[in-house]
């Protein structure tokens, strides 16, 4: 029997194992939505496209299964765009699904035409544009394949109207013939053998550790490194619950608002050991002083990133977890007793501190959310210095516990994501720590939240200010605040439009019972902290620095 | 220093867009790129001639590698190689002159192929070299249009740049 483009295109999503894509309907996706209204798939409307593609994403990140939005041609295809971004800069398996309008039409500047392969380009992993609706199966597995493999990211199909409208016998479309796609998982035996003798001579190692041991699966095996090593293991943002960070040798993050002793340990260890990281610039700091004195080991998945930012010694492409399991397996315990010991000392001389007074503190107001959830929460962010305390004060101790835009700093992700999060993971208490302005960025997504009874909480950090940029005029610019002010709705009447709670906290004595009470209520909430206005995320390194000269 | 990578790409729309992309992007230049098809009608080869020291090479070609339409890069400088390239000239000259610029053509074998009351076009196929001594030339005379190619190379001898690919051919088989 023959079927539309549409019903294959579900067929397909399901094959794929997909359960639940979010999407935003229009004029060239209505066959897809036409075949969506009795499918045996779930549909989250979100009520813009980029709330759509963060949620696609906030899903993938704590499921590590791929994320899926839809949006319409034109205005809903670009609004993905950001989120597509997003996706792409922190390696996130999604795949967007754009309607477009149909092939007679292309290139003649059709209503709602836009050339969403065209503009997603440099910021997909592949995409395609299905121009025959016989090539639809094929290309809907070749996107699963790419965004899911190797180091993944996302993938755009473009559909047109007269495909997804069109009929074809839904023909399974066999193996994969991918000539130029072979990511490499199993890692080269000498680089394995290299890098294993480099860390059997160091005396002073460091783990340094990025998102690529979260989406790689591949903290047990970090664990087990550190603790064969007693190596310290500092994690990027990204890497945050990549390592526990109650452990011992945990140093926590490093780079622009590391630990200190975090950048210490890497300015002064002889081995520094870079598993699933990309050397970025909030990382390095100046970067002929990073790890100066250090022999390079980097392991990666993505060939391109070896020396792209740093010069490397000795570089382990593959698989994360396989190439930490293939160096265990080989390697011989050597303890760094000395070297662990003066990282303790650094620990307890230099410790992530802030000066309490009679206000509400941020970071205590994160410390109380770990109180309060026993650390057992999953926590989105928003961009800002909430996101940078979020890093700091709570302790993550399991992957994909921490959701935080990383690569591209995209205001306006906390709440989406926090919504693909609850779906993904509906028994869990779901937080979004988010600022005064970015929660304005993609705050209709409460609405989404309301309608699907999904219980997100939205702990507002709210300043009055554009905060981090506020520190950096501060700092850098003289105190002048332009344009950083920001002015107010009533966030608790805001919520309680949107149909959620709202709870305001004006005092220090209310932050426990506010958090309290809103994981008693059932539904969304939204606490707005009225926290001191113009506090400092410290320590600092400033651009342009080197890590280990820090402020604060 | 210049190197010439041979480029073999999966023959699908946006391919060139998707390499061209990727060179302006990440801020390497491109000094000629060359496209066409090749013995197997899937497959085009793209010959792009880079500025770069080994690092920046490096870096060119682990990123084009990440395309996942392109199946294999080689760099034919660092091996023995032939080069070619083609030029139209199009230079002034009167009837008086033809004889003088028919001349230079023939010392370095190239062919008229239109001749006008007051224009003279002429073809040479070459390496960089003797093409820019061509140029050079007929530089004198005027040249009023002048059109290249873009370099292709291939190797000397029996090998190629192999388009058998490391793909993936079966998701079974991962
Ligand atoms: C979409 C977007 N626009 C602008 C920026 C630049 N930016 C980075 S942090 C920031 C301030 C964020 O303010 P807020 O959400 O209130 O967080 P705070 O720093 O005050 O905690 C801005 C404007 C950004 N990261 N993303
Ligand atoms: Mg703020």
């Amino acid at each position: 029997m023959k079927k539309s483009g549409a019903q294959i295109l579900i067929e397909c999503l399901q094959a794929e194992g997909v359960d639940t894509i979010f999407g935003y309907p229009g004029g060239q996706v209505l066959p897809i939505y036409d075949a969506l209204y009795d499918a045996d798939l779930r549909h989250i409307l979100t009520r813009h496209e980029q709330g759509a593609a963060h949620a696609a994403d906030g899903y993938a990140r704590a499921s590590g299964r791929p994320g899926v939005c839809l949006a319409t041609s034109g205005p809903g295809a670009t609004n993905l765009v950001t989120g597509i971004a997003n996706a792409y800069m922190d390696s996130v398996p999604m795949v967007a699904i754009t309607g477009q309008v149909p092939t007679t039409l292309l290139g003649r500047d059709s209503f709602q035409e836009a050339d969403i392969t065209g503009i997603t380009l440099p910021i997909t992993k592949h995409n395609y544009i299905v121009k025959d609706i016989s090539e639809l199966a094929r290309t809907i597995r070749e996107a699963f394949y790419i965004a899911t493999t190797g180091r993944p990211g996302p993938v755009l199909i473009d559909i047109p109207k007269d495909v997804s409208a069109g009929q074809a016998y839904h023909e399974d479309p066999g193996p994969l013939y991918l000539p130029g796609y072979s990511p490499r998982l199993e890692p080269d035996t000498a680089q394995v053998a290299r890098a294993v003798r480099a860390i059997e001579e160091s005396e002073r190692p460091v783990i340094y550790a990025g998102g690529g041991v979260v989406s790689g699966f591949a903290h047990g095996e970090l664990l087990s490194l550190a603790e064969l090593l007693l190596a310290p293991v500092s994690t990027t943002l990204m890497g945050l619950g990549g390592f526990p960070g109650d452990h011992p040798l945990s140093v926590g993050m490093l780079g622009m608002h590391g630990s200190k002793y975090a950048n210490y340990a890497i300015c002064d260890c002889d081995l520094l050991i870079g598993v699933g990281v990309r050397f970025d610039d909030r990382v390095t700091g100046k970067l002929d002083e990073f790890a100066p004195g250090a022999t390079v080991i980097h392991i990666d998945i993505d060939p391109a990133e070896i020396g792209k930012n740093v010069g490397v010694d000795i570089p382990v492409v593959g698989d994360v977890r396989t190439a930490l399991q293939r160096i265990l397996e080989k390697l011989q315990p050597r303890l760094a007793t000395r070297w662990r010991d003066t990282i303790l000392n650094w620990k307890k001389e230099y410790p992530i501190e802030f000066e309490e007074n009679g206000r509400i503190k941020p970071q205590e107001v994160i410390r109380e959310i770990y109180n309060v959830t026993g650390g057992k929460a999953r926590i989105t962010t928003e961009v800002g210095q909430h996101q940078m305390w979020a890093a700091q004060y709570y302790t993550y101790t399991r992957p994909r516990t921490f959701i935080s835009s990383g690569g591209l700093g995209t205001m306006g992700f906390g709440l989406p994501a926090a919504i693909g999060v609850q779906v993904a993971c509906p028994e869990e208490i779901v937080i979004d720590i988010a600022g005064d302005g970015s929660i304005q960025m993609n705050i209709q997504e409460m609405q989404t939240a309301v309608n699907y009874k999904l219980p997100v909480k939205v702990a507002v950090m709210n300043n009055g200010y554009l905060g981090m940029v506020r520190q950096w005029q501060e700092l850098f610019y003289n105190r002048r605040y332009s344009y950083t002010e920001l002015q107010n709705p009533d966030f608790v009447k805001l919520a309680e439009a949107y149909g959620a709670a709202g709870i305001r906290v004006t005092k220090k004595s209310e932050v426990r019972p506010a958090l309290e009470e809103a994981l008693r209520i059932p539904g969304p909430v939204m606490i707005d902290f009225q926290i001191e206005r113009e506090e400092n995320v410290l320590p600092m390194v400033p651009p342009g620095e080197p890590i280990n000269k820090m402020l604060g | 220093m210049q190197h010439t990578l041979a480029v073999m790409v999966e023959n699908n729309p946006g391919v060139l867009a998707r390499v061209a992309g990727l060179f302006s992007r990440r801020g390497y230049n491109i000094d000629s790129l060359a496209v066409g098809r090749t013995e197997n009608p899937e497959v085009s080869r793209m010959t792009i001639v880079v500025e770069g020291d080994q690092r920046e090479l490096e870096q060119v070609t682990k990123q084009l590698h990440k395309l996942v339409d392109v199946i294999k890069i080689s760099d034919v400088t660092v091996e023995r190689y032939v080069d070619r390239e083609l030029v139209l000239i199009k230079v002034s000259a009167t009837p008086s002159q033809r004889g003088e610029v028919m001349q230079i053509a023939d010392i370095f074998r190239a062919r008229i192929v239109d001749l006008g009351a007051k224009s003279i076009t002429v073809e040479c196929t070459g390496n960089d070299g003797k093409i820019n001594a061509f140029e050079e030339s007929l530089r004198s005379y005027g040249i009023k249009e002048l059109v290249r190619t873009g370099k292709i190379a291939m190797l000397r001898g029996i090998r190629g740049v192999q388009t058998q690919e490391s793909g993936v051919r079966n998701q079974e088989s991962e």
